[in-house]
């Protein structure tokens, strides 16, 4: 029984957040200014919780396993939470349900911890749904924006469909091997047709998730309909959780099936590098801007999943926690103007520098990371994940890639431009940056500027995978 | 000595910069800063001379190894050899220079002082760097504050021409990755290029990713056709971002050009050289004849770089030990002058606020302290003996002539015909700008003539610096020589074999 206190902690500490949440949901209405630093101050703990007593250890018949990698996973998806909850606190004190907004997004982060940890197809499928439906409502957060609605409809839409896809794929699977336990999957998967389709199936409910060119339809105007938060969130905590258990699958799962899918990964990622940059290159709304860099990054993401096992999860872990500092503080800087300044447009940024200097700074470290300049941790994260893709030799999509990152400097000099080089004759006025915000965008500055000089630390994760793969 | 020193105080100056009060606090931080980084490259001179008297004949000095990431494998190597500390003490003076030439910048003066710094920072790690990676990542630091220092304080078609050089560099730097990856995974998962050195590389990789480090390289310092981004940038930048970009960005990929692309691969050198020689001569000759044809004296300048820097691409691509000598001496004097160069014509734009040769004429008799050095680097850029290019010119010519094959006679004999039409232009812009009747375009000489004062005493103790480093190396170039020749022969016996 200590046991399953032991290894499912994280869980039950979202559980319990969940709980307090909806204790005070019945109870009655708080002021949301005196309510959110509890909940920050939860999540900051769920967040520490991660770092203690970490186990490995199986639950029910398989069905759950975890880790000393999947604790870190979790804790990184758990900094990501608290970030966002720093970060958008200016949107959530107006809005009106604050604890729903947590509510959902707390069961949606079990939803991943589930994910992350299961054994097994079923486990698998359930969490997914778990993670993926609140993520539907709380892109309708704000209520009375139609384009929020469409948004939200969209992505229901999407994911539902990406599910059908799933359990399509995973009946094919189940009929084809009379198993749904990875463990065994991996033993008796063969490269018979019918096991296949299944596969490529299953493989294409990933992409739906991933966003990966050709299923990236619906990003753009989710991003752009939902409220900051919640598109900071998809962006990041449900890319993240989506990509460290596909490289799970991959390589623990379907590895008789890797010369299916690597060509499969090439031709991907390629096409997703190139259409995100190409998009992303004309796109005058920052969250719109966003989405699409986002799309393109996801496109380096399967780079590295084409190389070998070990340090493709190595380098998308440290890729994903490098990620969630960047472009998390992107995010956080455009939701404080959106919010403070009621401005979304690139065109409006110029002339930002002079107005607001610490927010203009934020927001070229958080760009200069994404783009992978130095010495921000997004160059190591990004030639690391180059580095993984390499190991099989194929240099041809290195050179792709590589000359990618130019294409995708082009458009983030973009908003630099704007930012320190434009005259506007009405910059965006002075906007005072509330404390929470600017310890959210403190840690994510620390991040981005030290996360990829400590060595220690992209060493540390690589053990734990050694330990586990 | 520690070369992490050489890292310590530009990091230092560039936190103490940032953190300054006030305008004043920010310009005397980081002089102090670049004047005590300038001692600590002639500290660096000194130790290393008289470790070599003392009989250390190691290719490396003062090496240090730090581990920085175990898997991949990537070290903080650190170490330099004579090209290095050249380097180095070229890197110093052009910053200092650079920074007193900067003084009256008045817009942003905290930002600009801290890219110029930034912006020198990466130069210095990459010379001390053993490591590919970490080699890669200081070259890559460099890229970002010349963007911003063209696009935020430059003039003219400042964000075009920013912008032009960002990406150009950048696709440089993805070539210069995708070939340090091929070299990792395939000659023993090393970044670490003494080890890299040691192993033996076969020949079809060499052929592979010479051609990707080569052009890499070459992009940062002008090889034909990737010489564009050039003129654009040296022309839109700030006086002393113009000096940065020509006497140390430039020197980057001349270094990497020869110090890593050719030293470590020389059999995919050999294979291409010819190639190098085709285009570094037609670089030098289409240089010089597109400078004729310009009014601005900044594109002058640019244009003439590209012929300049031809002269070290093609003393590279002659494979001989005096050509590399010359290739590495005109590197170095390229760079001092250039930076002289850049500042005589910031200063002259800051009087007149024209560059336009023909909107200026007699500016010796208002401005004789400039126009002095304005002869001075002009005759150094033509060649005249006692002065840094002659002596950098004649060894890449000497070291041409060794070949006796046909094909690199007309190629040398090609690139010294561009001494004669660097003559005519240099010769006619100082007529056109410092003799003949005084006038200047917009400014009624008579009236508010005293408003054209000479070079200040910061705008002259940078000229003094840079002047000095011109002589110093043309009237006794012996201790520069001793410095590169044992390192051009080290490259050269991986040529040769021994």
């Amino acid at each position: 029984m200590s046991d399953f206190f032991l290894l499912m902690k994280q869980e039950l500490a979202i559980t319990v957040i969940i709980f307090f949440l909806l204790f005070v949901k019945i109870t009655g209405k708080r002021a949301n200014a005196g309510l959110l630093p509890w909940i920050q101050l939860l999540l900051l703990l769920n967040f520490l919780s991660g770092f203690f007593f970490i186990q490995s250890g199986t639950l029910f018949a398989d069905m759950y396993h975890t880790n000393g990698l999947l604790a870190f996973q979790k804790s990184v998806l758990s900094l990501g939470v608290y970030l966002i909850s720093l970060l958008c606190s200016d949107w959530l004190k107006k809005s009106e349900h604050l604890p729903e907004f947590f509510l959902l997004m707390c069961s949606s982060l079990l939803g991943m911890f589930l994910l992350i940890s299961s054994g097994n197809l079923l486990m698998f499928y359930l969490s997914l749904e778990l993670a993926s439906i609140p993520v539907a409502a709380m892109a309708n957060f704000d209520l009375h924006k139609k384009s929020a609605s469409e948004g939200a409809m969209k992505l229901i839409l999407i994911s539902a469909f990406a599910s059908a896809v799933l359990l399509f794929g995973i009946s094919l699977i189940y009929g084809a091997t009379g198993t749904i336990s990875f463990a065994s999957l991996a033993q008796v998967v063969t490269d018979s047709p019918l096991q296949i389709l299944a596969f490529v199936f299953f493989f294409t409910a990933f992409t739906f998730k991933l966003s990966v060119v050709p299923f990236h339809l619906w990003t753009a105007d989710v991003y752009e309909g939902a409220p900051i938060a919640t598109t900071s969130y998809l962006s990041v905590i449900s890319k993240g959780a989506v990509a460290f258990i596909f490289i799970t699958v991959l390589y623990k799962v379907f590895a008789p099936l890797e010369d299916a899918w690597y060509w499969m990964l090439v031709v991907l990622s390629v096409l997703t590098m190139l259409i995100g940059n190409l998009f992303a290159l004309r796109q005058q709304n920052i969250k719109r801007f966003l989405a699409f860099s986002s799309i393109a990054q996801v496109g380096f993401i399967l780079v590295a999943i084409t190389g070998a096992g070990v340090s493709a999860m190595a380098s998308v872990t440290y890729f994903i926690l490098i990620y969630i500092f960047s472009n998390l503080a992107a995010f956080g800087v455009a939701a404080v103007i959106s919010e403070k300044a009621g401005k979304e447009n690139i065109d409006e940024y110029k002339g930002l520098y002079k107005t607001n200097p610490f927010l203009s700074w934020m927001l070229v470290l958080a760009l200069f990371s994404l783009a992978g300049i130095p010495p921000t941790a997004g160059f190591f994260g990004k030639l690391f994940l180059l580095t993984a893709g390499s190991e099989k030799g194929n240099f041809w999509l290195i050179l792709i890639a590589g000359l990618n990152m130019v294409i995708s400097l082009f458009y983030y000099l973009k908003i630099v431009r704007a930012v320190f080089m434009d005259k506007n004759e009405t910059p965006i006025e002075k906007i005072t940056v509330n404390s929470y915000v600017k310890m959210g965008m403190i840690i994510c500055a620390t991040g981005i500027i030290f996360a990829g000089l400590i060595g220690p630390l992209y060493d540390y994760i690589r053990e734990l995978i050694i330990a586990y793969f | 000595m520690n070369l992490l020193l050489l890292l310590i105080i530009p990091l230092i100056t560039a936190l103490a910069v940032l953190f300054a009060r006030s305008q004043s606090q920010v310009r005397w931080f980081s002089l102090a800063g670049s004047v005590a980084q300038l001692i600590a490259s002639g500290v660096l001179l000194f130790a290393f001379n008289q470790a070599r008297d003392y009989g250390n004949t190691a290719i490396i000095l003062f090496e240090d190894n730090y581990r920085f990431f175990s898997n991949p494998n990537i070290q903080f190597h650190f170490g330099v050899d004579g090209i290095a500390v050249a380097m180095i003490l070229l890197t110093s003076f052009v910053l200092l220079a650079g920074v007193l030439v900067s003084w009256n910048v008045q817009k942003l003066t905290k930002e600009f002082y801290f890219l110029l710094i930034l912006l020198a920072f990466g130069a210095f790690g990459f010379f001390i760097s053993l490591d590919l990676f970490v080699l890669f990542f200081f070259l890559e630091i460099s890229v970002i504050p010349k963007y911003l220092l063209i696009g935020i304080w430059g003039s003219g078609k400042k964000e075009y021409a920013a912008n032009k050089l960002a990406l150009m560099l950048m696709g440089g730097s993805a070539l210069i990755l995708v070939g340090i990856l091929l070299l990792y995974f395939n000659a023993g998962h090393t970044f670490d290029i003494l080890q890299l050195s040691q192993t033996n590389i076969n020949s079809q990789l060499q052929k592979i990713v010479f051609p990707l480090l080569f052009i890499g390289f070459g992009v940062f310092t002008a090889l034909f056709p990737f010489h564009t981004w050039v003129p654009d940038g040296h022309s839109s930048a700030p006086t002393s971002g113009s000096m940065f970009l020509a006497g140390i960005s430039m020197k980057l990929g001349g270094y990497g050009c020869l110090r890593i692309a050719t030293y470590l691969l020389p059999e995919g050198a050999r294979e291409y050289a010819n190639i190098i020689i085709i285009l570094s001569a037609i670089a030098i000759l289409y240089g010089a004849f597109a400078t004729m044809m310009q009014k601005d004296l900044k594109y002058i300048n640019a244009y003439s770089s590209v012929s300049h820097v031809g002269f070290s691409l093609l003393g590279i691509g002659m494979l001989t030990q005096t050509a590399f000598t010359g290739a590495l001496l005109q590197m170095v004097s390229h760079g001092v002058m250039t930076a002289l160069f850049f500042a005589v014509i910031g200063i002259i734009y800051d009087r007149t606020h024209t560059r336009q040769v023909n909107e200026m004429g007699g500016l010796m008799k208002l401005l004789p302290f400039t126009m002095t050095a304005f002869f001075i680097v002009g005759l150094c850029s033509l060649g005249l003996p006692g002065l840094s290019g002659f002596v950098a010119e004649m060894t890449v010519f000497v070291g041409s002539w060794e070949n006796a094959d046909a094909f690199h006679r007309i190629a040398t004999i090609a690139a010294c015909v561009s001494i004669v039409v660097t003559a005519v232009y240099i010769l006619r812009a100082i007529g056109k700008v410092a003799m003949g009747p005084l006038f200047v375009k917009d400014i009624k000489m008579g009236t508010e003539s005293n408003s054209l004062k000479d070079a200040s005493w910061n705008e002259k103790l940078a000229l003094v610096l840079l002047i000095a480093g011109i002589l110093a190396i043309g009237l006794v170039p012996e201790w520069l020589n001793k410095l590169l020749k044992p390192s051009a022969e080290m490259i050269m016996n991986r040529f040769t074999g021994n």
